[in-house]
C-alpha cells in the first residue's frame, strides 16, 4: 500500500507524508456527495489504509506484524480473547525469576496494607525503586529491539533468522515486563 | 442536487448555521437579526380553534421560559443518546419533565405541555429553524449539513444527533467533532505546520483536542472529554446558592416555582457573565413575598465556587497529552471554544496547563468562541462540498474518542479498536459456536476505557442469527466492526465455512429504530419543492403587507410633507402595482414590486430618520424604518441584510 519494502526500519516523515498523500485521494470527505458504491469503497479503503498506517507507525505494532508476516508466533496470539496480558509463571524471563517472586510478595502485602487502610512509606519506597529498576529495563529493550530490526533489514538469511527469534523473545519479554510495570503503578496508584 | 451545504452547530445553549461565503465562513442570522439561535424549544397554547399547537425556537421559545415554563424545554443536548436510567442526575438539576411510561432501555419522552418528544425530536425542531434561517438567507432550499456534535459523544448520542437531522429534513453529510471544526475555522487564513490544543468549554460540554497541521492536513492525535461539564453546571453552583439562601433567610422555598426557578437562573447567568469583566455582581431579585433577594458576589468568591468545576478539566487536558505522546512544550498554539472560556480563572487555568505565558505565548481568542465552530463546521460542508478552490487542499483526520470492544468470559473487555484511532477505523473478530448445532451467537459492543464490561457503556448487543448447524466450535464467524468518518459503528458479518453471508439483525440497545425516527419525520414543508415554494410565497405576501400598510401610514407622518409630489408619485405608483401583483401567485414579481417600492420609499425612510435625530443611520429603508417606529414588522426584507453589507 505505501510502496515499502519488507523492514523493521521505517523512515517515519516519509510514510506520513505518504499516508497523508493517500488519505486526499480515498478519504470520505472526497466522495461525500458521490454515490452509495463509491462511499462504500472509500469507507472500505480509508479504513484499510488507516489501519495500516497505525500498525506501520507504532514500532512495537510494525515489529508485531513483520514478525507475524514472516510466520513467527508472537505471545498475543496465544492468548485468544484474553487480551489482558498473561502471567504465565513459565514465562517468567529466567534473570528476573527472583525479583519478581520478591516483587508479588511486596505488592500483595501492599494491597493488603491499603485494604486496611495503613500506609507502609517503606513498602512504597522499595516498590517505586523496582518499579525505576523494570522501566530502566523496558529501556534496554526496545534498544535492543531496534538493533536486532537493523541486523534483520540488512542481514542475509541465517542473520535474519536468528533476528526473528531474538525479537519474539525480547517482545515477550517486553509484553511481561509491560504487565509488571502496569501492577505497580496500579498497586501504588490505588 | 447539489445545492449547498451549511455547517450547524447545534449547542447545548445556543446554535448557529453557517455557510461559505466566497473563502471565508459566516454566520447566518435568523429572522430577529442575530447569529445565535438559543437552543430552546417551546410549546405554544393549544390554539382556540382546536388542532395541534405550534412550536416555536430560540428567542421567542426562551421568553416563555418564564411565563409558562413546563411548555419549555433547554439543554436538551445532555438527554441526547441517553437511556432513562442515565439520565438520572441530570433530571436533579434541569426540570426535565419526563414521561412515567418510559421503561428501561427505551429513549425517554420528555413533556413538553400536553405533548410528549424524545430528545432528537426537540433536536430536530431547532435543526429545522436553523434550516429556515438558511433557506430564507439563501432564497432556496437547503438539504444538506454538516453537523458538529463534542468530540467525546458516544456512539448512541452521534446518532441520535443524526436521527435528529433525519428529522428535520436534513441529510447530515458529515458528524463534524466541534474542537476539531474550530481548528479548521483558525486553519484556514493560517496555512502553516504545528500542533494545536483546542480547548472547548461549552454550556454543557468539554473537548480537549490535539491536532497536528501540515499541508492542510488536520490530522487529531487525541482527544478527551466530559460530555456532562460545563457552564450549566456553574449556573448551577450559583443556582443553588441563592435558593439555599432566599429559603434560610426569607423562608421562602422556591423549588416547587418553575417560573421563579428560571428567573433565578437568569439572574445567576447574567451574574456570572457580569464576573467575566467586572469584579463584582449583584442578584437583586424581588420574591413572590414582596421580600427582595439582594446578594453581593465577588469575582474572588466565584472563582472559589467554580474551581471543583474547572478542575474537572484537567484530567482530560493531561490525559490527551499523554495519549498524543507530547509535553505541554510541544504545544504551539491553544484555541480557545465555547462561552465559559471567557471566564477568566478558565484562562488562566489553561495558561497553567500549557506553560503558555512562560512560554510568552497567549491562547487564540480572535474569532467569536460561541460562533468558531459554527465556522468550522461551514469550512467542513465546503469541503465535502468539494466546490470550492478555497478549501480543496484541505482534508480533516479525526479519531475516534473511545475504545470500542466486546464483551469476553468472565465480563471483562477485549478492545478491538483503541481510542484515539483515525477514523474510519476496522477491526475483524473471528467467533464460533460453544455448542451443537448452535445457530445464534450474541456479541456484546461496548464503548469505554474500562477492565470490566458492567463500567463501560454498553453500545449494543448483535445476534448474529442463521449460522448453519455444525458440530460446535466448527463455525468459522468473521464479524467486521467498522467506526465510519462520523465516529458510528457498523457491523458486518460472515460465516466462513459454509460461505454464506449471515443474516444478522443489529438491535440497538439504546437509541431509536429506523422505524421510529421515519414516524418521528417532523411533517413539515421541508421536503417537498412545492411546499418550499408555498412557504416562500406566503413569507413574500407578508413582507409585501408590512410594507403596505407602512406606507398607507406614511402620509401621517410629517417627513412625508417634505417630499416632492414627484417622489409621492413615484411612492403611490410602487404602492399600486404591490398592492396589484400581491393578488397573484407571482412570487418574483411580489419580490420585485416589493423591492421597487421599499427603494421608492428610501428617501422618505431617511427624512424619517433625520427627524429621529438620536438613531439616525444613513440608508436604512422603510422597512427598517417602519421597525424603528415600532410598527410590526413581523418579517425583514430578504434583500435587506445584503443592502447592509
Amino acid at each position: 500500500m505505501f510502496g515499502l519494502e519488507r523492514a523493521f526500519q521505517v523512515d517515519l516523515p516519509a510514510l506520513e507524508h505518504e499516508f497523508h498523500r493517500l488519505s486526499r485521494k480515498v478519504h470520505p470527505d472526497r466522495f461525500a456527495r458521490a454515490g452509495e458504491i463509491e462511499r462504500e469503497w472509500s469507507l472500505a479503503d480509508t479504513a484499510l489504509l488507516n489501519d495500516a498506517y497505525r500498525t506501520l507507525k507504532e514500532p512495537l505494532n510494525r515489529t508485531e506484524y513483520l514478525l507475524k508476516l514472516e510466520g513467527a508466533e508472537i505471545g498475543e496470539e496465544h492468548a485468544g480473547k484474553d487480551r489482558k496480558g498473561q502471567k504465565d509463571p513459565s514465562r517468567v524471563p529466567a534473570d528476573l525469576l527472583e525479583e519478581v517472586f520478591e516483587l508479588n510478595m511486596q505488592l500483595e502485602e501492599m494491597r493488603m496494607a491499603r485494604k486496611m487502610g495503613e500506609a507502609d512509606p517503606e513498602l512504597e519506597t522499595s516498590l517505586e525503586q523496582a518499579k525505576r529498576k523494570f522501566d530502566g529495563l523496558l529501556v534496554e529493550v526496545d534498544q535492543s529491539l531496534r538493533s536486532q530490526w537493523q541486523v534483520w533489514d540488512e542481514g542475509d538469511a541465517a542473520a535474519r533468522h536468528s533476528a526473528q527469534k531474538n525479537m519474539v523473545a525480547l517482545l515477550d519479554r517486553r509484553r511481561y515486563l509491560n504487565n509488571l510495570v502496569r501492577d505497580v503503578t496500579e498497586t501504588l496508584g490505588a | 442536487m447539489n445545492g449547498r451545504v451549511v455547517g450547524i452547530d447545534l449547542g447545548t445553549t445556543n446554535s448557529l448555521v453557517a455557510y461559505m461565503q466566497g473563502d471565508a465562513p459566516a454566520v447566518i442570522p435568523g429572522v430577529d437579526g442575530l447569529n445565535l439561535v438559543p437552543s430552546v424549544v417551546a410549546l405554544d397554547p393549544i390554539p382556540a380553534e382546536g388542532g395541534r399547537p405550534s412550536v416555536t425556537v430560540g428567542n421567542t421559545a426562551r421568553k416563555a421560559l418564564i411565563e409558562t415554563p413546563e411548555r419549555v424545554i433547554y439543554s436538551v443536548k445532555r438527554l441526547m443518546g441517553r437511556g432513562i436510567e442515565e439520565i438520572q442526575d441530570e433530571l436533579k438539576l434541569f426540570p426535565f419533565r419526563v414521561a412515567e411510561d418510559v421503561e428501561a432501555g427505551e429513549v425517554p419522552r420528555i413533556r413538553l405541555g400536553e405533548m410528549k418528544f424524545t430528545p432528537p425530536e426537540i433536536s430536530a425542531y431547532i435543526l429545522r429553524q436553523l434550516k429556515r434561517n438558511a433557506e430564507r438567507f439563501f432564497g432556496s432550499p437547503v438539504t444538506q449539513a454538516v453537523i458538529t456534535v463534542p468530540a467525546y459523544f458516544n456512539d448512541a448520542q452521534r446518532q441520535a444527533t443524526k436521527d435528529a437531522g433525519r428529522m428535520a429534513g436534513l441529510e447530515v453529510l458529515r458528524l463534524v467533532n466541534e474542537p476539531t471544526a474550530a481548528a479548521l475555522a483558525y486553519g484556514l487564513d493560517r496555512a502553516k505546520a504545528g500542533t494545536i490544543t483546542v480547548y472547548d468549554l461549552g454550556g454543557g460540554t468539554f473537548d480537549i483536542s490535539i491536532l497536528k497541521l501540515r499541508d492542510g492536513i488536520f490530522e487529531v492525535q487525541s482527544t478527551n472529554g466530559d460530555t456532562h461539564l460545563g457552564g450549566d453546571d456553574i449556573d448551577n453552583l450559583l443556582l443553588t446558592i441563592a435558593l439555599d439562601e432566599i429559603h434560610a433567610e426569607h423562608g421562602v422555598d422556591l423549588r416547587g416555582h418553575p417560573g421563579a426557578v428560571q428567573a433565578l437562573r437568569k439572574a445567576a447567568i447574567d451574574a456570572k457573565i457580569a464576573l467575566s469583566t467586572q469584579q463584582e455582581a449583584y442578584f437583586d431579585i424581588e420574591l413572590p413575598n414582596g421580600d427582595r433577594y439582594q446578594r453581593e458576589i465577588s469575582r474572588a468568591g466565584f472563582e472559589l465556587l467554580i474551581e471543583p468545576v474547572l478542575e474537572r478539566t484537567a484530567g482530560p487536558c493531561k490525559q490527551a497529552l499523554a495519549d498524543a505522546g507530547i509535553t505541554p512544550e510541544q504545544i504551539d498554539e491553544v484555541v480557545l471554544v465555547g462561552g465559559s472560556t471567557r471566564i477568566p480563572a478558565v484562562r488562566q487555568l489553561v495558561d497553567d496547563l500549557f506553560h503558555l505565558a512562560a512560554r510568552g505565548k497567549k491562547p487564540h481568542i480572535e474569532l467569536n468562541p460561541d460562533e468558531v465552530v459554527a465556522l468550522g463546521a461551514a469550512v467542513q460542508a465546503d469541503i465535502l462540498a468539494g466546490a470550492s478552490k478555497s478549501t480543496e487542499e484541505l482534508l480533516l483526520l479525526d479519531v475516534t474518542p473511545l475504545s470500542l470492544g466486546i464483551e469476553a468470559l468472565g465480563g471483562t473487555v477485549a478492545r478491538i479498536i483503541q481510542r484515539n484511532s483515525t477514523i474510519p477505523a476496522s477491526a475483524t473478530e473471528h467467533f464460533t459456536t460453544g455448542v451443537e448445532g448452535q445457530t445464534n451467537v450474541a456479541i456484546h459492543v461496548l464503548q469505554g476505557e474500562r477492565e470490566l464490561a458492567k463500567d463501560c457503556r454498553s453500545l449494543a448487543r448483535f445476534d448474529l442469527r442463521g449460522i448453519p448447524p455444525m458440530s460446535a466450535g466448527l463455525p468459522r464467524i468473521e464479524v467486521k466492526f467498522l467506526i465510519d468518518a462520523d465516529g458510528i459503528l457498523q457491523v458486518t458479518a460472515r460465516e466462513q465455512r459454509s460461505g454464506q453471508q449471515a443474516n444478522i439483525e443489529v438491535k440497538p440497545t439504546y437509541g431509536l429504530t429506523d422505524e421510529q425516527v421515519e414516524g418521528m419525520i417532523l411533517d413539515s414543508f421541508d421536503h417537498a419543492e412545492e411546499d418550499f415554494a408555498a412557504r416562500l410565497l406566503i413569507e413574500a405576501r407578508n413582507e409585501a403587507e408590512t410594507i403596505l400598510a407602512a406606507v398607507d401610514r406614511a402620509p401621517g407622518n410629517p417627513a412625508w410633507e417634505r417630499l416632492t409630489g414627484e417622489e409621492q408619485a413615484a411612492i403611490a405608483a410602487a404602492r399600486d402595482r404591490l398592492a396589484a401583483v400581491n393578488l397573484g401567485e407571482d412570487l418574483s414579481a411580489i419580490r420585485e414590486a416589493t423591492l421597487a417600492l421599499d427603494h421608492a420609499t428610501r428617501r422618505f425612510a431617511e427624512l424619517m430618520m433625520d427627524a429621529a435625530v438620536t438613531t439616525a443611520i444613513r440608508g436604512k429603508t422603510m422597512d427598517a424604518a417602519g421597525k424603528e417606529m415600532g410598527h410590526e414588522v413581523t418579517a425583514p426584507h430578504p434583500m435587506a441584510a445584503a443592502e447592509f453589507k
